[in-house]
């Protein structure tokens, strides 16, 4: 990986970051910037400026990563930064999340974008209570790839039988929460410091054979599932240009939105839901151009040969893989507010690009995202993780989120602050 | 024209931020009641308008575009801005910083200080005026550290100040744009863009330019290690930066990577007289945009951030 931003990356990979402080996160980050040429001269000139002035011998990578000014002043990071490299086959979207316990919120928030997720262990610690943490959430939000990266091997004279042991350990835990039946998981030894088998492998691992970490980026799928979905497209907008002097354009609604999933060619039978109305896709539009067949994550425009009155927050399905509206739903729901969830107030529950009020059923438990015990209760404060059923005054087109997580998800809104305060995934 | 897909082939990275950005431009449509494009003739902006022509064509944007003008701009670009409006048919808005002198709302230090922080001040009084509810606008998450973790959707209180500690947590691609009345959200379709991604996709689209971004022969003189234009002549007929005594002139070949207030812009040597070019440029660039060329951004690594906690987009 020498040359950087040569114009042609052909893909694109989202992935994420966990670990707890000190793991080595903002190193490894840094250093995947480093090693892509991310890294420009004049932020290396002020990393270097700040590094002297903190007293340090070398340039800090870790750095890079720094937050804002409020937090650098708290000396920790309280929120979701996302960064850029590209390797000139792929562009990379990382979402660097803290991995503080009080930090679920974020990294839920971190997870919801992300196919991979590097999950950092420290080589002296092994398995700990935080690496279950981020485990069981990265597996709740359906990340499909882990990557297990056992960090900071110098410190253990890069022994192989303390890393062995660790994956095992971890393999042992995985199966227990179902995680590694589900999920693709992957081990790497590393040194986020010294840069052994990130981009380079370095000679000091001779006894590992498998692919660096970059290799693993490269080759991970990028597509957002890779197995076959249900035609699923929620209308954002409807475009009717109202252009009665234009023959063509007199006539013209479109209706405009992005493909969650599946795919759709001209001439397929679909269904408007929730009204149920039939049709066949006339034509499929993106830009200027007319297309044949769309797949999931295009936008679009399709065309009908019928008029039917549709709106934002409608979804069009295949006729064949058309599902009913439901008026209750049973998720998990991660907190995300400081405001704790209230049973007694009406929500609004924003699901596609429809929204419904919502009132909570009931909290059937809470888990514990240390011992991942559930456990009875009655309220939901930030960062907290229950079961819970909610009551829709419209009706919603969802799929399980495990099925689909673009129709299995929702956020909570509060009507009175307009905040986001929960974010959801559907059972 | 007709395009195969395949199953299995995830979208390019450029489709992918295409759709991306054109999925955000639809929400904003279909979340905001009365929202607008902030729109400077620069590169970021026009890739923007690129986007929403294929968001929302064959039918009219459901937002006018406006730009917040220094009265300091590049006569290239104010040109390239009005003609481009024009050529799509759009309702263009025109604020300036200079009104707001004018009104008392804007004071200048010094009248050579830069214009570009005081651009909060008129937009926020055209935010009033319009009453919109929305500016989508094209920052970018890699053009600056306290950038890193913008929302997508931003959301601004009464003052159009931005709290880092209360935004909305975004998930999936689940935006909340919901404000109240006086409040304001600013949306960023190109967040997830590099500056790359963006010559990229001036190259695929074959978007026109103002000639400022293409390398020419300019008078420059050096301050303080930086390029710095000079005697540059305005709209409206005035020079901006005239050379100070002392100073010697010297005529270069340059572009300009970002295009804004004169003050704080500066060029770069290039001979890059072509999209191509520059694209090969950027890909061997070992400066970053803003450290090279935005004079305004060096004063402290937080700079930034401070601007945007007063209003700035
Ligand atoms: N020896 C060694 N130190 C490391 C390694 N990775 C990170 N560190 C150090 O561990 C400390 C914490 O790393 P940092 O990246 O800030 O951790 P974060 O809190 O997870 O972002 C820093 O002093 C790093 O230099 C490694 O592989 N080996």
């Amino acid at each position: 990986m020498t040359t950087n931003h040569t114009p042609h990356n052909d893909s694109l990979l989202r992935f994420m970051t966990c670990g707890s402080v000190d793991d080595g996160k903002s190193t490894l980050i840094g250093r995947l910037l480093f090693d892509s040429k991310t890294i420009l001269a004049d932020t290396l000139t002020q990393m270097s400026r700040t590094s002297e002035k903190r007293g340090l011998s070398a340039v800090d990578l870790s750095l890079l990563t720094d937050g804002l000014q409020a937090e650098r002043e708290q000396g920790i990071t309280i929120d979701v930064a996302y960064r850029y490299f590209s390797t000139g086959t792929r562009k990379y979207i990382i979402a660097d999340a803290p991995g503080h316990e009080q930090y679920t919120r974020n990294m839920v928030t971190a997870a919801s974008t992300a196919n991979l997720a590097i999950i950092l262990i420290d080589a002296r610690r092994g398995v700990l209570t935080q690496t279950r943490r981020h485990s069981y959430l990265a597996h709740l939000v359906g990340i499909q790839h882990i990557v297990v990266a056992v960090n900071k091997m110098d410190l253990v004279n890069y022994d192989q039988a303390s890393y062995d042991k660790i994956c095992a350990d971890y393999l042992a835990f995985a199966k227990e929460i179902g995680l590694a039946q589900a999920r693709d998981i992957r081990f790497i030894p590393i040194s986020a410091l010294a840069g052994d088998m990130l981009v380079d492998r370095l000679d000091n691992m001779d006894w590992y054979q498998g692919e660096t970490l970059l290799e693993i980026l490269e080759k991970a799928p990028a597509a957002h599932t890779e197995s076959q979905e249900a035609f699923r497209f929620p209308v954002q907008f409807v475009c009717r240009p109202h252009a009665s002097a234009d023959a063509e354009l007199h006539d013209y609604r479109g209706f405009m939105g992005r493909i969650e999933s599946g795919e759709i060619a001209v001439g397929d039978a679909v269904t408007v839901l929730p009204n149920g109305y039939q049709s066949k896709v006339k034509a499929i539009q993106l830009g200027e151009a007319n297309l044949h067949s769309a797949k999931t994550e295009q936008s679009v425009t399709l065309l009908l040969e019928d008029e039917i009155d549709t709106s934002r927050g409608d979804m069009i399905v295949k006729t064949s893989e058309a599902h009913e509206p439901v008026k209750q739903i049973d998720a998990f729901v991660c907190w995300l507010s400081e405001t704790p969830l209230s049973t007694a107030r009406s929500y609004i529950i924003r699901h596609t690009t429809r929204e419904s009020k919502a009132k909570v059923g009931a909290i059937q438990y809470k888990v514990d995202v240390n011992t991942l015990q559930q456990q009875a209760s009655s309220d939901l404060k930030m960062n907290d993780i229950a079961r819970i059923s909610f009551k829709l005054a419209q009706s919603l087109m969802v799929d399980s989120y495990s099925a689909n997580r673009a129709t299995g998800a929702f956020i909570v809104i509060d009507e009175s602050t307009n905040n986001t305060v929960g974010a959801g995934m559907i059972v | 024209m007709t395009t195969h897909t395949s199953k299995q082939q995830a979208l390019s990275h450029l489709d992918w931020l295409e759709s991306e950005a054109i999925y955000i431009l639809r929400e904003v449509a279909g979340q905001c009641s009365n929202p607008v494009l902030l729109f400077s003739g620069g590169k970021d902006s026009l890739c923007i308008l690129r986007l929403a022509e294929k968001a929302f064509r064959p039918g009219r944007f459901p937002f006018p575009l406006m730009h917040i003008d220094t009265g300091h701009n590049y006569k290239e670009v104010i040109d390239f801005r009005d003609q481009r409006a024009a050529e799509l048919g759009e309702r263009l808005i025109v604020r300036s910083v200079e009104d707001s002198m004018q009104r008392g709302t804007v004071v200048l230090k010094s009248a050579d200080e830069s214009r570009n922080k005081h651009q909060s001040v008129t937009l926020l009084e055209a935010i009033e005026e319009f009453g919109f509810d929305c500016c989508i606008g094209g920052a970018r998450r890699d053009e600056e550290k306290a950038r890193a973790k913008e929302r997508i959707m931003s959301f601004r209180d009464e003052f159009g100040q931005w709290d880092p500690k209360n935004q909305r947590p975004e998930l999936w691609n689940l935006y909340n744009a919901r404000s109240h009345k006086g409040e304001n959200i600013r949306a960023f379709p190109i967040s997830n863009w590099t500056e790359m991604d963006v010559w990229q996709y001036i190259e695929r689209e074959k978007l026109a330019l103002p000639s400022i971004y293409f390398a020419h022969q300019r008078d420059v003189v050096m301050r303080g290690g930086s390029i710095v234009p000079v005697n540059v002549p305005l709209v409206n007929g005035d020079i901006a930066n005239p050379v100070k005594a002392g100073e010697n002139i010297l005529n270069m070949q340059v572009r300009f990577r970002t295009v804004g207030d004169i003050s704080c812009t500066a060029p770069v040597l290039s001979d890059a007289d072509s999209i191509e070019k520059i694209v090969l440029e950027t890909a061997t660039s070992t400066i970053t945009e803003r450290g090279a060329t935005r004079l305004d951004d060096q004063t402290s690594d937080a700079s930034m951030e401070q601007r945007k906690k007063e209003g700035y987009f």
